[in-house]
């Protein structure tokens, strides 16, 4: 019983980490139609905002739930004003110009903090449940989680930012002649998505430490759940993350990390498969 | 050398052509003139492995300088010839043929994964320029124009498996990276664990790139095992330490790990994290004799006294790099049959991680084998096992009885 329980907080946790890495790459990927294999490079860079924050004496809260998300919001913000906002509705471009980025990215990076793998402890100690010992760290996550994923929907539907962009995002040039201005519109919510993606990797810094290449590891599992979950946001990114994780983790019990790691695949796989268009592409649609 | 269609149109291949075909008689020339002895150092000072490289590369410069002013070799000054392959296979290739054909070099010392070995090794072969690899590896290497003087797992598993178990317990939980390197580990922790009457409970294997180990931790949990191995490798595994302690595991189930501390771990991890873990290896800067202490003295001297860890990887390539030397007194010459031959003799060499002999039979060292714990930051020595013989490539490699062989055995276990 006891072991069902702490199950089911690991698979609790592995849904709340998917969701964290995804859900700003969806919103990139669901406004805007670009597809940013930066990505993971906004990951890393939450990560060592939050360790270098932490490191300098700053509260290691306010460096997780605060510096990290502003400093790579921040970042997000230029690279959208120098590098994406010249290549809307080209896709390929847009692929391109990300993955030279991020390249850039891991190269300034190790410049500037070496390659060997950097962290902080994890804060907030253990708790235990019956004769088992878990981190409390990882109820964190999960609350991290299901604050952002609250907050989005509030500030998607029911904020007036949230109106225009979305009404930006179906017909730019509609919004234009009622008084919007696009380009703002654009370089926010990419801004948010680069935010979204800092918190998760400050979220995630205490736990895996960061280096310049952590990011390889986190992107190829963003995609496949935001490929997964299909065109909305919120909807889509929740229920693939809820899908995967819990594949992904049962798995591992049962079996093995490795064949935990081949049936996150494998179930991605067969879902692209029987759904092509995602999850959302046939539940839940229409939704945010 | 013999030339078959393939050898030679490779050699056109790598623009390596002319130099081959004056083969052997040229470069012996060559190198008997007057001038410097080449002695390459090919090791990645950039890229995923660097951290590992610089400070081996780092001991080559050391090793070569106290060669230097002890007078050289032969009457010669020794000069280093650095490669940088970047954690790049093919580069580890070009550089080893540039490093044979090109620059003509006594000596090459290099490789750090057992692949980048595998790659350099038969070119070095083909060219008949004489290898040293200097870092510890699974074994079964069986080459005559090759010498290894890293330790080998039946010398550190022999001798930790048994200690761990009569710290803490017969039952054994095993964590490795899922690689050749953590698989043959497992092996050899089953074996012995079964030969001293204990048990493997389970053996979980790790792709390089997870970071997430709470089901692990949870396993391990509900398999109540008497110590945990770990064998995990790399900047992403090391979160399982972290995790690890963040449950609070730490004074539940004791750990001892084969890996840690090699890529630095508990420098990067907090005492809190690091604490406790028994690790065993050839070297550690905290062995106390008078050799080693004045070792790490010149190390820190010539290279600051911040540096922050003296690798085992780092002390291979330094007792290497004097093990050849010595090999080169003792032939009197650079040809290298008689490099080879006089280092067949049974040279050993008093190191920092204590006496170093290589075996005539294997091309393997006899080496003495510590086991450590770590205590905030450093590496407490606790026990140490004289003179440990190669005895799992013994089994399988017979280099006086079958000179020509070329290969690395898979050792069955």
């Amino acid at each position: 019983m006891d072991f069902a329980l702490v199950v089911a907080l690991e698979v609790l946790s592995a849904v709340a980490g998917l969701l964290l890495i995804s859900i700003g790459l969806a919103v990139i990927f669901g406004m805007m139609r670009v597809i940013n294999l930066a990505h993971g490079e906004f990951l890393m860079l939450g990560g060592y905002a939050t360790i270098t924050a932490t490191k300098a004496g700053i509260n290691i809260w306010l460096s997780i739930l605060v510096v990290a998300p502003l400093v790579v919001g921040l970042i997000g913000v230029i690279i959208e004003r120098c590098v994406v906002r010249f290549l809307y509705g080209r896709m390929v471009d847009t692929m391109l110009a990300t993955w030279g980025l991020s390249l850039l990215l891991i190269g300034l990076v190790t410049t500037v903090f070496g390659n060997t793998t950097a962290g902080i402890s994890s804060p907030l100690g253990s708790m235990s449940i019956g004769q088992y010992k878990l981190s409390l760290y990882t109820l964190f996550i999960v609350a991290v989680a299901a604050t952002v994923a609250l907050a989005l929907y509030l500030a998607f539907k029911r904020t007036r930012f949230g109106l225009v962009a979305r009404g930006t995002m179906q017909n730019a040039d509609m919004a234009a002649a009622l008084g919007v201005s696009p380009p703002r519109v654009y370089a926010v919510t990419f801004g948010i998505g680069a935010a979204l993606a800092g918190l998760a990797g400050g979220v995630l810094a205490p736990i895996t430490g960061v280096v310049p290449t952590i990011g390889v590891a986190y992107v190829a599992k963003a995609f496949i759940t935001v490929i997964g979950g299909g065109a909305s946001v919120l909807a889509g990114t929740l229920s693939a993350s809820t899908l995967f994780g819990t594949i992904n983790q049962l798995a591992t019990f049962l079996t093995t990390p490795v064949i935990g790691e081949v049936a996150l695949l494998a179930a991605a796989i067969v879902l692209v498969r029987l759904l092509p268009q995602g999850i959302t592409h046939r539940f839940f649609r229409g939704s945010l | 050398m013999s030339f078959t269609r393939r050898t030679t149109l490779k050699a056109i291949g790598g623009g390596a052509a002319i130099a081959a075909a004056s083969s052997i008689a040229a470069r012996t020339a060559f190198a008997q003139g007057s001038g410097d002895i080449l002695v390459a150092s090919i090791h990645d000072l950039s890229g995923g492995l660097d951290i590992y490289g610089k400070s081996m590369q780092d001991a080559m410069i050391l090793a070569t300088e106290e060669i230097n002013a002890a007078g050289g070799l032969l009457g010669r000054k020794i000069k280093l010839v650095t490669y940088d392959p970047q954690s790049n296979m093919q580069l580890y290739t070009q550089f080893a043929q540039q490093a044979a054909v090109k620059d003509k070099v006594a000596v090459v010392h290099g490789g750090i994964t057992s692949a980048s070995r595998e790659v350099i090794r038969p070119v070095l072969k083909r060219f008949n320029t004489l290898y040293f690899y200097n870092t510890q590896y699974e074994g079964g290497v069986c080459d005559r124009n090759t010498f290894s003087t890293g330790q080998t797992p039946a010398q550190n598993m022999e001798k930790i498996v048994p200690y761990c178990m009569k710290q803490w317990g017969k039952r054994v939980y095993i964590v490795a990276a899922d690689y050749n390197y953590g698989q043959i580990t497992s092996e050899w922790v089953k074996k012995y664990t079964q030969e001293n009457g204990g048990q493997v409970v389970a053996t979980d294997f790790f792709p390089l790139d997870v970071t997430q180990f709470g089901p692990a931790i949870q396993k391990i949990q509900a398999a109540k095992p008497d110590y945990v191995m770990s064998a995990l490798v790399g900047g992403a595994h090391i979160s399982f330490y972290r995790q690890w302690a963040a449950a609070g595991m730490k004074a539940r189930i004791p750990m001892a790990s084969t890996t840690f501390s090699g890529g630095n771990e508990h420098i990067v991890l907090t005492p809190q994290e690091a604490d406790g873990i028994v690790v065993s290896f050839s070297y550690f800067p905290t062995i106390d004799t008078p050799d080693n202490k004045a070792f790490v003295e010149r190390w820190h001297k010539r290279f600051g006294p911040e540096y922050p860890y003296i690798s085992e990887l780092a002390v291979g390539t330094y007792q290497g790099m004097h093990l050849w030397a010595l090999g080169v007194k003792k032939a009197g010459s650079l040809d290298r049959m008689k490099m080879i031959q006089a280092l067949e003799s049974g040279i050993s060499f008093d190191g920092p991680s204590g006496k170093v002999t290589i075996d005539p039979v294997t091309h393997h060292c006899t080496l003495d084998i510590h086991i450590a714990e770590v205590k905030n930051r450093k590496m407490n020595v606790l026990a140490a096992f004289k003179q440990q013989k190669p005895a799992d490539t013994a089994a399988v490699c017979n280099l006086q009885k079958n000179p020509n062989e070329n290969k690395q055995y898979v050792i069955k276990i």
